[in-house]
This record gives structure tokens, C-alpha cells and sequence, in this order.
């Protein structure tokens, strides 16, 4: 019960934070998109496990100043339910993809991207989920999340998602 | 050595490399009489003004005429004179030139040349000194038909260097990423093509996104990175001639950013381990990784100088990006960029004298250089979103890529082109591409 009022929580922080409403529901439905739950597992209403149930339970990305690779308050809020969400899917690993904002040269973001996904590895890590449950990697400003060119695109795009594998 | 025998050497080599054959053409006097017309000064502010008939011979004459005309005009140093204005044959000047009628249309120089084309196309071009009516130069090239627009480079690079005193820089390749599709899922090529935008092929088929291609100074290998579907990115080495790849180093990390040392023997690349990247060379012969740099954050973008005894690279561990020059050995790292805002993709040029980059500041990106002392600063293009500075083999002009901003939500709009200009901060040219392109890489000389 506790944790299903916490899923919500976060959900809602989500969509308050997200500019680009889109760009993150595409990120979160996916595949299995209508797959309402089977009730079991933390009551996301997806498939225990699944990224839909790790997005709509823990909140699957952190976020991150410009230029910065520190995990801000709200992100380490975020990593500690994910790192809650891995300890109830055991079986789950993941991969920690880094990102950055298109305002930087390309080489240079590719490391940054790997610095922000290790800092939020280092969370899950300090939260009690294994070393070995998740890797980490960069995209640079490759894959950007949100498309447009804005200060809002930008800040959804400073970030470090975890993927479940 | 004479120049003459210099001469005779470079096109023997070219001569090897076409499987055909180039030799100079003599005519009684000395076929390497100074030019009048080499003031490289002048030139900057006042192209020379040269005239280019097509070449005799059928239509592919005046193909490769038009190629010729095309790099001398795009470099911003020669002005091609409009046919329109021409009072002589192409056919009569390319038998015999009347000065007198290329003089009074304001010629300087008058190119001439005859073709004959069949399995193999020979190219027979002279260079004429309008004024004193002498031939500067006389050259015959023999090619497989297909290497037609190859022979045109060639010929473009010799006007250039016997009346700009300096190598030229046309027949030359340029590697890129070629980009499709949404830029969330976009897709990234590798791709190459002549310099002046012709000839683009693939490399790769887009199953891996790449990155920074960069040239062997044989111009036979790429180095670039490259990843497919939730892999760690990595340096890879491509060879142009088998088409093979294969990875580079043995690092647990990503890597990326590489660059070939000047003889070839070295690849200087970024890894990163914990939360630092660091700049390794790699030995190409033993394969062995030496760490150059350890000096706490990311460094990247590590090029050597053109004598190989120095590193410049971008690190933020003063706290933003800056540029910073060091041994090739490592150590003793300096920095040289104290200007307004970040510095990036620090790109040595191939005449020792600058060095490129990118600098982030007040919202816009520049392209500039700077002595590699760190002073001399200057900017020659600003925009947007621009980086990635390459430099021509003579060092006289770059190409960079150019973003345009998303004007929307789903990304519409945005673009990346690449663009050449010359070091002194004119002549800013799109080069034509069949998609998106960005990150340049420009070719040694091919011959």
C-alpha cells in the first residue's frame, strides 16, 4: 500500500517535470504499451519488471545541471526507489544510459554523458543494488529524448535513464 | 634538386598511382619559367584572374574544365573569367594561345588543354603567363576513364601551386558522418567524399552509429568511433583499401577521439575508467597502450603537432573546458586558452603556425584559431551550433559542420552541414552533401 502511493508519487513528479510530454510518453509506453498489469507486483499496473514499471514506479531518469555530472536532491530520490524497485525484481539488470544536452561538442559529451551515468550508478550502488546488476554507458548528445532546441528540451535531455536489460 | 626534378618526381609518384602515365610538356624554353603573377599577399584581397576555355576534345573537356574552374573560384584566390567574355576558340587556344585576346578580357593566366577520351582519358593542360606569353607549366595525365574527375584535381592543384607558390589541396577526400532520419533515432554513416563534395559513397550501413573519423596520414585508414545498439562506444580502425575493421586497444572503458601521430605509428585516443577520461597513445605496431594524462577529469580530443613532439587536448579539470598543450610523452600539460567561455575539438594545423577549436560562449558556438602559445586569437565563424574544425592539407582552409536549431518540438528543422572556409576568415562555403553531414575529416593529399 505504502508502495503504491509512493509509484504515484512519482509518477506525478514525472509529468510535471517533463516539458515534452511526447517525447517522454514515447520513451515510457513502448512496446507493451497496453499491457495493463496482472496486479501483481508494486501495482504500476505494467508488468512487474518491465521499463513501463520501473518508469511509472521509481521514475526511470535522473536529470542534470548543465555541465554537471552531480545527482541533484531529486534524482537521488529518484535512484533510491529504483534502487527499491531492483531489490524487488532481483532478477532485473540494467544499463545506465548517460546524455547530454546538444550544447556541448560531441567528444566532450560522450565523456560527460559516462560521467553522469556513473554518478547514477554510483546511487543505486550506495542504495544497495549490486555492482554487477548494472552497466553504464554514453550516448553523448546522440540520442536526445526530447527533440526541440529549447532550455526545456535541453534540460530533459541532461540526463542519465535507467534501462531495464 | 632542381624544381624541375621535384616536379618530375611528383608526378612520376602520381604517375604510379594512376596506373597511367604524367609528364611534363616541353616547349623549348624552360617549361618551369617563374610565374609573374605568384603574389600570395594580393591574392588574398584580389583573386587572380584566370581563364579556363573548356578543354578540347568533346564533351568530357569541358567536364573536367568546369571541375578545374569550380575549385580554382571555390577557393577565393583565383577569378575564373566567364566564358562569355572569351574572344578565342577553346579549340584555337588550345592549339595555339593569342595572348593579345586574353589579355583584354583581364586575364592573368590562361589554362589550355586537350583531351582524349576512350577506355583511359589522357588530359594534355597548359598553364600560360598571359602577359609575358609564356607557358608556366605543360603537363599530360593518363587515367582509367572513370579517375576523369581525379585528373582534374591534379590539374587544379598544379595551377594553384606554380601561381599561389604553395601546395594545393584538391585532390583530397573527406570523410563525415552522414546523418538520416529523426534525431532520436537517427541514423550515422560513415561516408566519404572528393573535397568538393562529389563522389559521396557510404562505408558503413548504419547498423552502428560513428562518430570523429580521422585520417592515416597515408590516407589509407580511418580511425572514428563507433557503437551498435546499447554498446559501449569505441575506437575503430577502418582500412579504405580491404574495406576491413578492426577494434583499437583493449580498454574496459569507452573510447573515443582518436588521432593518428603524424608518422602514423601512434593513434592518441580518450578512455575513460571511474569518472575520468584519460589520453592514451596507442602503438599501432605492438599494439601496447601508454596513459598520457591523469591529471583528474575528462580529456578529450587529444591531436598531435605536425612534428609529432606535442599534444594539444580539451580537459575540464580546471573546472570548464579549456584547451591545453603538452609533451607527446605526457606531461607538463599548459593551458593556452584564456579567452570568454568553453574550448573544445583543439585541432593542430598541418603548416605547426595555429591551432583550431571550438569555443562555447554566450550561447553561441564559434569556430576560431589561436597560436599554439595560446595567443592571436580569432574567430572566423560564429553561430548556433558549429564545431569540429578539420584542416585541408595545406593548412590554408577548414571545414567545420554547422547545426541549425529545431524550430519545433518533434525536432523539424534541425540540420548539420558542413561548411569550408578559408583560415583568414572569408570565404564561408556549404559544401553540397546528399543528407545531413558532420564531423569533417579532410584527406592528406591523395598523389
Amino acid at each position: 500500500m505504502n508502495l503504491k502511493l509512493l509509484g504515484a508519487v512519482a509518477a506525478l513528479a514525472l509529468m510535471v517535470g517533463c516539458a515534452d510530454k511526447t517525447a517522454q510518453n514515447q520513451a515510457q509506453t513502448g512496446a507493451g504499451g497496453a499491457g495493463a498489469g496482472t496486479g501483481a507486483g508494486s501495482g504500476s499496473g505494467y508488468a512487474p519488471g518491465s521499463q513501463q514499471d520501473l518508469a511509472a514506479t521509481a521514475g526511470d531518469r535522473v536529470f542534470f545541471d548543465t555541465d554537471s555530472s552531480v545527482v541533484r536532491e531529486d534524482g537521488r530520490s529518484t535512484l533510491q526507489k529504483q534502487a527499491q524497485w531492483m531489490s524487488q525484481n532481483a532478477n532485473v539488470r540494467v544499463r545506465i544510459e548517460g546524455n547530454a544536452d546538444e550544447r556541448g561538442t560531441r567528444e566532450y559529451n560522450y565523456a560527460l554523458g559516462q560521467r553522469r551515468a556513473n554518478a547514477a550508478r554510483d546511487q543505486l550502488v550506495a542504495n544497495g543494488v549490486s555492482g554487477a546488476r548494472v552497466s553504464v554507458i554514453s550516448y553523448g548528445k546522440d540520442r536526445p529524448a526530447s527533440l526541440g532546441s529549447t532550455d526545456d528540451a535541453w534540460a530533459q535531455n541532461r540526463s542519465a535513464v535507467t534501462a531495464v536489460r | 634538386m632542381k624544381p624541375s626534378d621535384a616536379m618530375a618526381a611528383v608526378l612520376s609518384r602520381r604517375a604510379a598511382l594512376f596506373g597511367g602515365a604524367a609528364w611534363p610538356l616541353l616547349t623549348g624554353a624552360d617549361a618551369f619559367a617563374q610565374s609573374s603573377v605568384v603574389d600570395i599577399t594580393r591574392a588574398r584581397t584580389d583573386p587572380i584572374p584566370i581563364a579556363i576555355p573548356d578543354f578540347a576534345g568533346g564533351p568530357r573537356g569541358r567536364d573536367i574544365a568546369m571541375v578545374v574552374v569550380n575549385n580554382l573560384r571555390n577557393s577565393g584566390l583565383f577569378r575564373p573569367v566567364s566564358n562569355a567574355a572569351f574572344i578565342q576558340s577553346a579549340e584555337s587556344a588550345a592549339a595555339v594561345p593569342r595572348f593579345q585576346d586574353w589579355r583584354v578580357i583581364g586575364a592573368q593566366a590562361l589554362v589550355t588543354g586537350r583531351v582524349e577520351a576512350g577506355d583511359r582519358v589522357r588530359v594534355e593542360f597548359r598553364l600560360w603567363d598571359v602577359l609575358p606569353e609564356q607557358q608556366i607549366q605543360g603537363t599530360a595525365f593518363t587515367a582509367p576513364a572513370a579517375n576523369w574527375r581525379r585528373i582534374a584535381h591534379l590539374i587544379s592543384d598544379v595551377i594553384y601551386e606554380r601561381l599561389l607558390g604553395e601546395k594545393g589541396y584538391f585532390d583530397t577526400r573527406v570523410a563525415y558522418v552522414a546523418e538520416t532520419g529523426p534525431r532520436d533515432r537517427r541514423v550515422r554513416r560513415l561516408a566519404i567524399m572528393d573535397q568538393d563534395g562529389e563522389n559521396s559513397r557510404y562505408l558503413t550501413d548504419g547498423g552502428a552509429a560513428v562518430a570523429t573519423p580521422r585520417f592515416h596520414p597515408n590516407a589509407q585508414q580511418l580511425a572514428f568511433m563507433s557503437y551498435g545498439q546499447g554498446e559501449q562506444p569505441k575506437v575503430v580502425l577502418l582500412n579504405l583499401d580491404s574495406g576491413r575493421t578492426e577494434p583499437l586497444g583493449n580498454f574496459p572503458g569507452m573510447t573515443l577521439s582518436p588521432r593518428f601521430s603524424p608518422d602514423g605509428r601512434n593513434v592518441v585516443l580518450s578512455a575513460t575508467r571511474g569518472n575520468d577520461a584519460n589520453i592514451y597513445a596507442v602503438d599501432l605496431g605492438s599494439r601496447r597502450e601508454r596513459q598520457l594524462t591523469s591529471g583528474g577529469g575528462l580529456d578529450v580530443s587529444p591531436c598531435y603537432s605536425p612534428d609529432g613532439a606535442q599534444i594539444v587536448f580539451n580537459s575540464d579539470r580546471g573546472g570548464d573546458q579549456q584547451l591545453y598543450v603538452m609533451g607527446a610523452d605526457g606531461g607538463g600539460a599548459r593551458r593556452i586558452s584564456f579567452g570568454r567561455g568553453r574550448y573544445a575539438t583543439p585541432v593542430w594545423s598541418p603548416r605547426g603556425d595555429l591551432i583550431a577549436f571550438t569555443r562555447m560562449a554566450g550561447g553561441q558556438f564559434a569556430i576560431g584559431v589561436m597560436r599554439p602559445d595560446g595567443g592571436g586569437e580569432r574567430i572566423l565563424s560564429e553561430g548556433w551550433g558549429m564545431e569540429g574544425p578539420t584542416f585541408a592539407p595545406n593548412g590554408r582552409v577548414m571545414m567545420f559542420f554547422r547545426e541549425t536549431p529545431a524550430r519545433d518540438s518533434r525536432g523539424g528543422g534541425y540540420s548539420a552541414r558542413i561548411s569550408s572556409i578559408d583560415v583568414a576568415g572569408f570565404n564561408e562555403r556549404q559544401i553540397i552533401t546528399p543528407t545531413d553531414a558532420s564531423d569533417p575529416a579532410w584527406s592528406p593529399l591523395l598523389s
